[in-house]
């Protein structure tokens, strides 16, 4: 029996919230140095999993395996590849990122701490189960502690945000179980992802099966991708969600729709994948493109990064649409690097509002004299968001739209018999995603932090504590970490990649 | 010495000024003259080592065969992995010498410009790192950390000239300068994405050196029909240098970028940003010479009219400009505009060539008006201090800096002195003698003074080039030929003018009465400079040009480097390019330039110099010089055509389609839902709880409960849910 690190790593947030709950309510430091603790433990024991995976021998590892309900074919059974394991790292780190920025939270502390770890715990889960209905179970056990933190502790119109986030949520992931039953009856009855993969295609109509059902699979959890025009939850539910759970569901549970989308969608389906996915790309371009246009002319704060979260996604989905080994890994660079980028605007954003109680941006001003490391981190963050080379962004999007300009010059993606010439298109016009993002980054950027300080009550503003610096640097380390050395994750997430790529004969 | 040690040095050059930056920012920037000390010891450091590579492999004439390379592995990607190496090749020999040159030049002014800057510190930290930047992409050998420099140099442009970022027009400068570059930088993207697809490669030795490569891209039919990909990759690539280089029609953001004081124009113009797109297209200049190859002429003919409009454009709103910075920088953009198009006509040692010359005047006059605008603001400030009796306040608003001249004007109640304006100045020759003299040289050399200025043997080269393009039939060669004549004339004609108006006559302002010369650490950098916009020619006079070769090649010829530039980097083609044979026709039109131009401004300017009050002559140009002096309305037409239409665009999307259509649907579905929720209600009221009534007390209270929860909007939402859901899966069914 080897030592059960992913178990550990998903429990670790759940014992967490046990005790959390037995902690009296008035003792807020305990709590929230509990909840930072099972944070840290989770955010180390992934790291170990980063670091420890088996590069030369590739492949799943950290496998258990315990049958549960053998007559339906379901067992307990986790396991990470080399694409899986950063998710985890990432879930680790804008967890721990997220329990630190709420550090100042009193109101029902410590029931917002144990739906916060309960959360990431099924996030974890989620990333790290290789058997469908263990990771339907953890997939669904995340809605609920969303829905009651943006409507219990959220800001604004939160219960119509929450509401309308549940349902789409919901739907979504409604639509996939539909079609991922379908396919488990036709397999050989077995959840095990394996199991399914090898079952599908040994069906003798294979092909005609996965075209019918790779769509609402696919498109289903693209939902929680965000994926146009289904995103219309995200802006509104970021909005009025309080900032840990911003960052959360923006940085790592988005993640988790591309990374479900995936691996049930495209790598059980692959001949679905390789007949949709070159029409999808329209989908994820129209993400990119129009999300990120619209924050530019919003106003308000969070709406901007809700709608800049949406844009980020769309660029992870544009790589999965390359079905090739760039846009995989451009797609796996971004959703790990991205994620830690998304948390960290995010908690910028959450940390000024909660300060200035000022949502709307071209009111504040001179807030680089108040708190410098916010403005580094604002810059920091822009930077990698735009796709600035030394940043994580460079890495990502530069090898998405390679991947994207690839598959338009080869024959392993057709469409209806033929070339699909339009991904290169595609990418052409994805590629004004670095003008877009530039334009509201630096103008948010700038007004912020570096105008003329003219409103005296903002330069009253209590500067930046200890606990906030460190959420902010640690996530700015990454990006720039990243950045001059891609290669720090390149080299885990490639060999993931690699075996996905040869499993869909891509 | 050995390969090994100059490949160290070439490693090692981009770092000093990096390092520096670094220093500069986490520990001295308190600390003025260590940071002075840091910054400029930097840059010297990093001009020792490329100095010591430079002067080893000048006299190699085979380099361009065999260049020294070194790489690592950088981001392994899919089967093959990116590497980031140096390598030092004619090309990048050449930069070698002259970028660390110029820019030390100009960190050892700086030290002097901006002494009184508040933020000194951070001034030379960024200049730093601009500098080191452009070492970066000098020595890449590849396009991968070409970009990777290339975005960094763009992320220092913006924050250098949003550096007095409390002034609107600067912050709209950089963020300007920052995305019409990033336009271009879209089209180098996408350069470099098709090109890797194609080749698996990114290096410039394995791509632009191989002529299995280049062949293969020649081949390949381009995804627009009718193109190859060798010429689509390169015109790709080329959308980079519009950007960077400031062509037309992204020109548009290099006037603007004299916001930032004067030694970063000084950067920007010579040493770094426009230098480097010139740099890249040279680059790649053999993936469109091996398109023309097999016939396909499109990417040549864009460059040669690209090159050709912005020579024409540049140097005809320059005729219009009062500003003295403003006037060079649209000669900036129209001198760039004649390398473009000498590239345009496969003229690559002539494009090379006027680099190099150009860097060097160019920055010399860039200097020269930030000393002539530092002179006639001490000047102001001066005249000011006595109106107050208190002279200590002179030194004060002075310490207020140069690019703070609102501000400093604002706060002293003076309206409106715009020290840069030309019309403020005249007669500065007899009080800024060494400006006057340097800036002189520094403007012949633009006008193409003949034989003795470095500017007349570059333009004449691409003239040359461009005759015996027009004389072989090649009509592209035509169109270049003439417009360049046309603008050369105008730059003759606008440089005279600059000339006379800043420095000739009397004073027309109290302020230029009293402007004095300025320290050594500023004038030093200009006498260097103007040595170098005079000789750096003669090392590429024709040979055969028996009347100058003699009289001037001879110098270059005492220290063995006579026509040396074109044999050297002319080793960069694959094929060498054919030396032309000598031909005294374009030599008889670039004097002829030379005088006409400058008769004009002699004639308009010189004689009779602008007295105070008069109305400079172009002004009687009328309705030409109203669109000139608002630069042809660039700005107006793409702020109506492009910005006001994206944002009317992102506006309509986010009012209509994401509040409107997407949300009105979703509401409307909605509404339709929690209709068949409020039947389930009524069904529930008069139904279940009559049928409940009956049954008794306990099921009726159970009822009831149930009914006020559902009246609450959870409960229709998840009602809703679940009819959704159960209509899905029927259609899913019978779908299935």
């Amino acid at each position: 029996m080897i030592f059960p690190i992913l178990s550990l790593i998903m429990l670790a947030p759940v014992i967490g919230a046990v005790i959390i709950l037995f902690i009296p309510k008035d003792r807020n430091d305990a709590i929230k140095t509990v909840a930072a603790a099972s944070a840290m433990v989770s955010m180390l024991l992934s790291l170990l999993v980063v670091f420890a995976y088996n590069r030369a021998q590739g492949g799943f590892q950290f496998t258990e395996k315990a049958s549960w309900i053998p007559s339906l074919g379901v067992s307990y059974y986790v396991a990470v590849d080399g694409f899986s394991a950063p998710l985890l790292l990432l879930n680790g780190i804008v967890l721990f990122c997220a329990v630190l920025v709420t550090w100042n939270l009193t109101d029902r502390a410590r029931e917002f701490f144990a739906f916060l770890l309960m959360l990431a715990a099924g996030v974890f889960g989620a990333f790290m189960s290789l058997d469908l209905f263990l990771f339907l179970i953890f997939y669904e056990l995340v809605l609920f502690p969303v829905y009651v933190l943006v409507a219990g502790w959220g800001s604004g119109p939160r219960e119509y945000a929450a509401m309308k986030l549940t349902i789409y949520l919901f739907l979504g992931s409604l639509a996939s179980i539909l079609g991922l039953l379908v396919i488990y009856y036709a397999s050989g009855r077995s959840f095990s992802f394996d199991d399914m993969q090898r079952g599908v295609a040994a069906v003798k109509d294979t092909v005609a099966l996965q075209r019918t059902w790779f769509l609402p699979i696919f498109i289903g959890f693209g939902v929680l991708a965000s994926i146009w025009p289904l995103h219309n939850w995200s802006p509104d539910g970021y909005a009025s969600a309080p900032t840990a759970v911003s960052m959360l569901h923006g940085g790592v549970l988005k993640a988790t729709g591309a990374y479900a989308a995936l691996r049930f969608g495209v790598q059980i389906m692959p001949e679905g994948a390789k007949y949709w996915l070159p029409v999808v790309a329209f989908l994820c371009l129209a993400n990119v493109i129009y999300a990120g246009s619209v924050a530019f002319r919003q106003k308000d704060l969070k709406y901007i990064i809700g709608f800049a979260s949406v844009a980020h996604l769309g660029l992870v989905l544009l790589g999965i649409c390359a079905l090739n080994v760039y846009g995989l890994n451009g797609a796996g660079i971004e959703l790990f690097a991205g994620g830690v980028m998304t948390g960290l605007m995010f908690s910028l954003v959450g940390i000024i509002y909660e300060r200035s109680h000022e949502r709307d941006f071209s009111k504040l001003n001179g807030l680089v004299k108040v708190m410098p490391l916010a403005a580094v981190g604002f810059v920091i963050g822009s930077l990698t968001a735009m796709g600035m080379p030394g940043f994580s962004g460079f890495p990502a999007e530069m090898q998405i739209f390679m991947g994207l300009w690839s598959a338009s010059q080869t024959n392993s993606l057709m469409f209806a018999g033929q070339l699909n010439w339009w991904l290169a298109v595609i990418a052409i016009v994805g590629v004004l995603t670095i003008l877009i993002t530039a334009t509201w980054t630096l103008r948010i950027g700038r007004q912020m932090f570096f105008t003329d300080a003219s409103t005296p009550e903002w330069q009253q503003l209590p500067p930046l504590t200890g606990i906030e610096k460190v959420a902010i640097i640690l996530p700015c380390i990454v990006c720039i970490g990243v950045g001059i050395l891609p290669n720090s994750v390149m080299n885990i997430i490639e060999i993931g990649v690699q075996a996905m790529v040869k499993s869909i004969g891509g | 010495m050995s390969k090994e040690f100059l490949l160290t040095l070439t490693w090692l050059a981009p770092f000093p000024p990096i390092i520096a930056f670094m220093l500069i920012a986490l520990f001295t920037n308190k600390r003025r003259s260590l940071t002075t000390l840091i910054a400029v010891g930097g840059m010297l450091l990093t001009t020792v080592f490329s100095f010591i590579v430079f002067f080893n492999v000048a006299g190699d004439h085979k380099l361009g065969e065999a260049p020294l390379r070194s790489q690592f592995a950088w981001l392994p990607t899919g089967d093959t992995t990116f590497n980031v190496g140096v390598a030092v090749d004619p090309l990048s020999a050449l930069f070698l010498f002259m970028v660390p040159l110029a820019a030390t030049l100009i960190f050892i002014y700086s030290t002097s410009y901006m002494e009184n800057d508040p933020r000194y510190t951070r001034f030379m930290a960024y200049l730093s790192l601009f500098a080191g930047s452009m070492m970066g992409l000098v020595v890449s050998d590849n396009l991968l950390s070409l970009f990777i420099f290339w975005e960094l140099m763009g992320f220092c442009s913006y924050s250098l000239i949003g550096f007095f970022y409390f002034k609107p027009s600067a912050y709209k400068a950089a963020v300007k300068a920052f995305m019409t570059t990033r336009v271009g930088d879209m089209f180098l993207i996408m350069g470099m994405v098709y090109l890797y697809s194609q080749t698996g490669t990114l290096n410039f030795y394995d791509t632009m050196r191989n002529e299995e490569v280049l062949h293969h891209l020649a081949a390949t039919p381009a995804i627009i029909p009718g193109m190859t990909a060798a010429a689509l990759i390169g015109l790709f690539i080329f959308g980079g240098t519009v950007g960077k280089s400031a062509q037309f029609p992204l020109h548009v953001w290099l006037p603007d970028a004299m916001e930032g004081p004067t030694p970063v124009s000084a950067m920007i113009h010579a040493a770094t940003m426009v230098s480097a797109g010139i740099f890249m297209a040279l680059r790649f200049f053999p993936l469109y010479e091996s398109a023309a190859h097999v016939g396909d002429t499109t990417a040549f003919t864009i460059i040669g009219w690209i090159g050709a409009i912005t020579a024409l454009l540049g140097a005809l709103i320059a005729v219009g400009q009062y500003d003295i910075k403003r006037v060079l920088a649209y000669s900036t953009i129209s001198q760039l505009g004649f390398m473009v198009a000498a590239i345009g006509i496969g003229g690559y040692v002539a494009a090379a060539f006027h680099l190099l010359t150009h860097a060097f005047f160019k920055a010399l006059l860039f200097l020269g008006s930030g000393s002539v605008i530092h002179g006639v603001e001490h000047g102001h400030h001066h005249l000011h201090a006595h109106g107050h009796d208190d002279h200590a306040s002179s030194h004060d608003s002075h310490n207020a800096g140069h690019g703070h001249d609102d501000h400093a004007a604002n706060d002293h109640g003076h309206t409106e002195f715009d020290p840069q304006d030309m019309r403020n100045m005249g007669g500065l020759w007899s009080r800024m003698p060494v400006t006057f003299i340097t800036f002189t040289i520094g403007g012949l050399a633009l006008m193409g003074a003949p034989f003795i200025t470095a500017g007349f043997w570059s333009k004449d080269e691409i003239l040359g080039h461009a005759y015996h393009g027009m004389t072989h039939g090649n009509p592209l060669s035509t169109v270049v030929f003439w417009t360049l004549c046309v603008a050369a004339v105008l730059t003759a004609f606008y440089t005279a003018r600059q000339i006379f108006m800043t420095f000739a006559g009397e004073p027309r302002s109290e302020a230029a009465a009293h402007a004095t010369e300025n320290p050594a650490a500023m004038t030093f950098p200009l006498v260097v400079l103007a040595f170098f916009a005079l000789t750096v020619g003669y090392m590429n006079i024709p040979e055969d040009f028996e009347f100058a070769y003699i009289k001037f090649g001879a110098i270059a010829n005492g220290f063995g480097i006579d026509h040396w530039l074109g044999h050297f980097v002319g080793g960069m083609l694959p094929v060498a390019e054919a030396t032309l044979p000598f031909n005294s026709v374009p030599v008889v039109f670039s004097v002829c330039i030379f005088l006409l131009g400058g008769f004009l401004g002699l004639w308009f300017y010189g004689l009779k110099p602008l007295k105070a009050g008069e109305t400079d002559p172009v002004e009687n140009l009328g309705a030409i010089f109203t669109a000139l002096n608002n630069r042809l309305y660039f700005d107006e037409l793409y702020r109506k055509l492009i910005i006001n239409r994206l944002q009317r665009f992102a506006d309509y999307y986010s009012n209509n389609v994401d509040k409107g259509f997407i949300d009105v649907f979703l509401h409307a579905a909605y509404a339709i839902l929690s209709d068949i929720a409020e039947v389930f209600r009524w069904f529930d009221k008069n139904i279940v709880t009559g049928i409940s009534n009956l049954i008794g007390d306990v099921f009726r209270r159970v009822g009831r409960e149930g009914r006020e929860l559902q009246t609450g909007q959870v409960q229709n939402y998840l009602l809703s849910a679940l009819i959704a859901a159960v209509v899905m899966m029927v259609f899913f069914l019978v779908f299935q």
